[in-house]
């Protein structure tokens, strides 16, 4: 495969795009779930949809946007989707989780409906939904790499900001941090890796990413440090050998390395398990 | 008595239609050892999240250090330890180091890295508050005792004047209740912080502190721990919301 990576242009884009989304969608992953914000991904993903298939809808119908790349779309649908659940968090105070189902019922039904409007759509669907090896153009790793500075530039000015507003909230305001900032931008780079990540893995299935491989982190970590350094490692490991895997077997590629994460994390579980089984018998 | 450090002026708490505080003045001064005490409801917390600029009051004004709540800039001078059962997630996945080094996440500022020898200042608010060995190890590890003294330790790593704590013995154990008042009777004594808590743990605590302040909506009370007991029944009464009776107990005043 290593050979046919130097021969065709996209396998190149789609190992290049794998690799920098395994590494930054499971870095802002461990902020996300450590924020319990998991399944705010999962509703963001489903705002991109609605983005992505507006987007094909209107390159069909309206010919000076013939050429427009469904991603332009799906970034805005996304950072949109953000910023009105931080406005719906608020208004529901003591309801916050009501934002996630309101966004993601939105989504898939803006989704469905530009779906059935944009006729052919049904082929580009699977690609869309469950990612695809053969559909990440040139331009799409451009965007790519562009989200993924995006993120690191963001990380490595609020990092210690994050971390304090993670781990106790009512003391970084205390503190005198702008809170309600960091966390607005926070969402916004939240949507924007969502949307860069969906080419590879898959609308369905892209908060996975961001959080599976933090969860098995998680279970053998002492510090937040190796969290993070293990939850890119098994990032990395999911997109490397689920594309691979994707490409052999002609398998989509979000399921792949989903399943991939799966067991991973099913071994780090089992690790624990027999580690604290072994210092009890000691 | 010391410089002011906090001067809370008529100030007046609603939420929604409940009058939560009404006409409070209260003076801290410098080298104060304060627990603000009363019973559940009485507006403790509240109390403590306006001064902190956490609540804005419905009426009155908050100023710290002579300035403004809102204008006060320097948030490090005070150090906040929040009640630990509401503010932190025991799984998660942190050492103690790393816990206590935030505590300088103020005063290094934004889009700067921590200072080079943040080790050294974690090691030395580790050990203000004996707990030196304990940095590499994970933060849900520890007891609720051992959790209480590290966010002691992360307020302490900015070198506050002012330390301010809400319910700092909820889930303490009772056996070691007593050595944590006495390594905050320390930090006021040889380190010169001002300490602010709110309890309803008033036996525990009245060996420690200095001055009390009793509230419930309004302050019934407030001044040096042994004027306690000059204050009268009816006074008792309004600020417990019930009869009480006053009963002398090895020469401290308890109720």
């Amino acid at each position: 495969m290593i050979e046919s990576i130097f021969h065709y242009e996209f396998l190149q884009n789609a190992f290049a795009s794998g690799l920098i989304i395994g590494f930054i969608a499971p870095l802002l992953g461990v902020f996300i779930v450590v924020r319990r914000l998991s399944l705010i991904a999962d509703a963001l993903s489903h705002v991109t949809l609605a983005g992505i298939a507006g987007s094909l809808y209107l390159s069909q119908s309206v010919g000076a946007l013939a050429l427009l790349n469904p991603l332009y779309l799906g970034i805005v649908a996304s950072v949109t989707g953000s910023l009105f659940i931080e406005r719906l968090r608020r208004l529901y105070k003591h309801y916050e989780e009501l934002a996630i189902p309101i966004i993601m019922s939105a989504g898939l039904g803006f989704g469905a409906i530009f779906i059935s409007l944009a006729e052919g759509f049904s082929s580009d669907l699977f690609s869309y939904l469950f990612g695809s090896v053969s559909a990440v153009s040139r331009q799409d790793l451009w965007i790519i790499i562009g989200i993924a500075l995006i993120v690191i530039i963001f990380l490595s000015l609020f990092f210690k900001e994050l971390f304090v507003l993670s781990f106790d909230e009512e003391y970084a305001k205390a503190s005198g941090l702008p809170a309600k900032w960091i966390h607005v931008l926070f969402m916004i780079v939240t949507a924007l890796v969502i949307a860069g990540s969906m080419r590879i893995v898959g609308i369905l299935l892209v908060s996975s990413l961001m959080t599976l491989p933090v969860a098995a982190a998680m279970r053998i970590s002492k510090s937040f440090k190796q969290a993070i350094i293990l939850s890119l490692l098994f990032g990395e490991l999911s997109v490397i050998v689920g594309l691979v895997s994707a490409f052999y077997l002609d398998l989509a590629p979000g399921g792949t390395i989903v399943v991939t994460s799966i067991i991973i994390l099913l071994l780090t579980i089992l690790s624990k398990k027999i580690g604290s089984k072994g210092a009890v018998s000691q | 008595m010391g410089t002011p450090l906090i001067n809370l002026h008529n100030i007046s708490y609603q939420y929604e239609q409940t009058k939560a505080l009404t006409d409070i003045n209260l003076t801290i001064a410098e080298g104060d050892f304060l627990a603000i005490i009363g019973p559940n409801g009485s507006g403790k917390s509240t109390l403590l999240k306006i001064i902190l600029g956490l609540l804005k009051p419905t009426k009155g004004e908050v100023l710290l250090f002579g300035k403004p709540v809102n204008q006060f800039k320097d948030k490090e001078r005070i150090g906040y330890v929040s009640q630990k059962s509401n503010s932190f997630n025991t799984g998660f996945p942190a050492t103690v180091k790393e816990v206590v080094r935030s505590g300088l996440v103020k005063k290094t500022g934004l889009f700067h890295r921590f200072p080079s020898n943040v080790d050294k200042q974690v090691k030395s608010a580790l050990k203000s508050v004996g707990m030196e060995d304990y940095a590499m190890k994970n933060i849900g590890d520890l007891s609720g005792g051992q959790q209480q003294r590290v966010f002691i330790a992360r307020a302490l790593i900015s070198n506050p004047n002012v330390l301010i704590l809400d319910e700092p013995t909820v889930g303490v154990d009772s056996k070691n209740v007593k050595s944590f008042y006495n390594m905050l009777s320390h930090l006021n004594r040889e380190h010169k912080i001002t300490i602010v808590l709110v309890t309803h743990d008033v036996d525990a605590v009245s060996k420690s502190i200095s001055h009390v302040a009793c509230l419930n909506q309004r302050i019934h009370f407030h001044g040096f721990k042994n004027d306690m007991d000059q204050m009268s029944d009816e006074q008792l009464e309004a600020w417990y919301g019930h009869a009480v009776r006053k009963v002398e107990h090895q020469s401290e005043v308890i109720s």
